[in-house]
């Protein structure tokens, strides 16, 4: 039961990395980084309750009669566009708060809006 | 929908007018469309012709097209002020992206609205929302860039949440259509999977509707991005998340197992009666007005949740009644800031002196949007107050209807402070050649603060549809 499952594991294990990246760390890269594992986890997740023991690609053929269900692999496909323009907005929003503040550290960035 | 074409059309008139004509096009529709399910009842529009419970289907019954109203009304209402206030606050090049993003999120909020695919709403709250965060990193402030990306990331979140509690519905029913899921849900509905999945939701949507505690985001974000996409998002993006929180409770998953089987109303309760204090106080101690008002935002979501936590059908109609109502103050009075701004530059409470004798138009706008926060008699707000208190007291919580009042009594004092320094004290030197903000600005803001007073004496429209779409949800959801 518990090793048969086992991509479930990898699935809360990377979910809790990225989460804890994402509280835990002041680099903003970094963030982005634990944010990216943070949504992997998911499509992992989504993939995993797709895919059935034995199950061959959704496309009809002789001798074949499990299919894994194709529906989830292409909601990921969308979810995967969907994380792939949200790191990009990220990172370039990154780049501008570099040249406004000249740091990418959360710490710093907060000190000087305070003295402000 | 519209927003590609922006990129074709390279002078910003021309831009503004066309977004002008589509927003104000898209109200007309709305409005069309909430006559006919009125009339008709729910309507359904299936894409690409595959039905329902395989392809994707548009689901329009009374809380969608009265949501749907509000926000394209709202938003063809702000538009029209876009051009001029950009001038002062965006450089020139960039008009064209403005408008096209403006777009884009109008598009998104939308389609969560209007959608009755479970999957979908996650697409189009990823595409309302990253419009959202570059809008917001276009603010003249660095502090602006700092904000957004505050909430890129509470953002991303909250939408990830949404994703797996979507992502584990579907593997307990099989199905993403909202309406197959309704009637699926109960069967398997004391697993613990689906306990998880409501929890990521609930905080998923939580975290996108800025309900204390998770609203830590949206103040620096309101007030370091342009106004007229603070007047926007204010009176619009929180809306929607509470829309798809309604939807989520008590469509989906129903409301004896929302309310009954877990204690949500408690929590609800709590969570919004702390945010009504909390962040009323916070505002009080602000100095930017900006500041002020979002704060002020914060804490009218927390009564929307309080309406919400009550779990009957006059509750519903107050959050209801309370969204419709709030969209309108917020718009009025965060356009009437993006007027102040235009001729100040900046919205700081000190800048403000005097200003109810040199801008007596934009400030009237202000002390009625206020006085309407409050829940004055004879504006939108005391109506919405009134019904919440109605439906409270209804249930017998009367404590909570006094704390409801003592809400109200801290929002006087931080328009107090607002209305002390704009009309009893001495203008600055600097200030004295500060002229009324141009009509472009003021005719938008008094569309909606006209809007403000009289939906708070002739409230058969708001009040009745809103009465109408809480019942149809209980028919629904018995």
């Amino acid at each position: 039961m518990l090793i048969g499952h086992y991509n479930y594991w990898v699935v809360v294990a990377l979910m809790m990395l990225g989460f804890f990246i994402i509280i835990a760390h002041g680099n903003l890269i970094k963030k982005i980084i634990g944010l990216t594992i943070f949504q992997t986890s998911v499509f992992i997740f989504y993939i995993s309750i797709a895919k059935l023991d034995g199950g061959s690609a959704p496309i009809l053929a002789e001798g074949v009669s499990d299919y894994s269900n194709p529906l989830p692999h292409v909601l990921i496909l969308t979810a995967i566009v969907v994380g792939i323009a949200t790191t990009a907005l990220g990172l370039a929003i990154t780049v501008r708060i570099n040249e406004a503040y000249g740091s990418i550290e959360e710490e710093f960035i907060q000190k000087q809006d305070n003295q402000t | 929908m519209a927003a590609p074409l922006c990129l074709f059309l390279k002078r910003p008139k021309l831009v503004w007018l066309f977004t002008c004509i589509v927003t104000a096009l898209t109200f007309l529709i709305s409005v069309l469309l909430l006559q006919q399910v009125i009339t008709h009842g729910t309507l359904v529009y299936e894409l690409g012709g595959w039905a329902a419970p395989w392809g994707i289907e548009y689901r329009i019954d009374q809380l969608n097209a009265f949501i749907l109203c509000i926000i394209s009304g709202i938003s063809a209402v702000v538009a029209m002020a876009a051009h001029t206030s950009l001038q002062k606050e965006l450089s020139k090049d960039r008009h064209i992206y403005f408008y096209m993003l403006y777009l884009l999120s109008l598009t998104g909020m939308l389609g969560i609205v209007a959608t009755g695919d479970a999957f979908n709403v996650f697409v189009f709250l990823e595409i309302s929302s990253l419009s959202a965060y570059a809008l917001i990193a276009m603010g003249n402030d660095r502090r602006a860039l700092w904000a957004s990306y505050k909430y890129l990331i509470m953002g991303t979140v909250g939408a990830t949440f949404i994703l797996i509690g979507i992502g584990l519905m579907y593997q307990m029913t099989g199905t993403l259509n909202m309406h197959d899921l309704a009637q699926r849900l109960p069967e398997v509905s004391q697993t613990r999977t689906v306990f998880v999945s409501f929890a990521f939701i609930v905080v998923g949507v939580c975290l996108k509707l800025a309900l204390f505690p998770l609203h830590l985001w949206l103040p620096n974000a309101y007030a370091y991005a342009p106004s007229i996409v603070t007047a926007m998002f204010a009176a619009t993006a929180t809306k929607v998340a509470v829309y798809l929180l309604i939807r989520f409770t008590f469509t989906i998953y129903g409301l004896s197992f929302s309310f009954t089987t877990l204690p949500l109303n408690i929590l609800f309760l709590v969570l919004g009666l702390t945010g009504v204090f909390v962040a009323s106080v916070a505002a009080i101690y602000k100095n930017n007005v900006k500041h002020i008002f979002a704060y002020s935002s914060v804490a009218q979501v927390g009564y929307m949740i309080v309406g919400l936590s009550v779990g009957t059908a006059a509750g519903l109609t107050a959050t209801l009644v309370h969204i419709f109502n709030h969209a309108l103050m917020k718009g009025a009075l965060f356009l009437a800031l993006a007027g102040v701004m235009y001729r100040l530059g900046n919205v700081q409470l000190s800048g403000f002196q005097g200003l109810g004798r040199q801008m007596p138009l934009t400030m009237a706008a202000i002390v009625v949007g206020g006085l309407s926060l409050i829940g004055v008699p004879l504006t939108v707000g005391f109506i919405s107050k009134w019904y919440l208190v109605l439906a409270v007291i209804e249930n017998g919580w009367w404590p909570v209807a006094v704390l409801i009042l003592l809400g109200s009594l801290l929002a006087i004092v931080y328009l107090w402070r607002i209305i002390e320094m704009a009309y009893f004290k001495p203008a600055n030197e600097h200030s004295e050649t500060v002229k009324e903000a141009p009509f472009s600005i003021l005719i938008p803001v008094w569309i909606l603060v006209i809007a403000n007073i009289y939906f708070g004496i002739d409230t058969r429209i708001s009040v009745g549809i809103a009465q109408s779409a809480a019942q149809s949800l209980f028919g629904i959801t018995p």
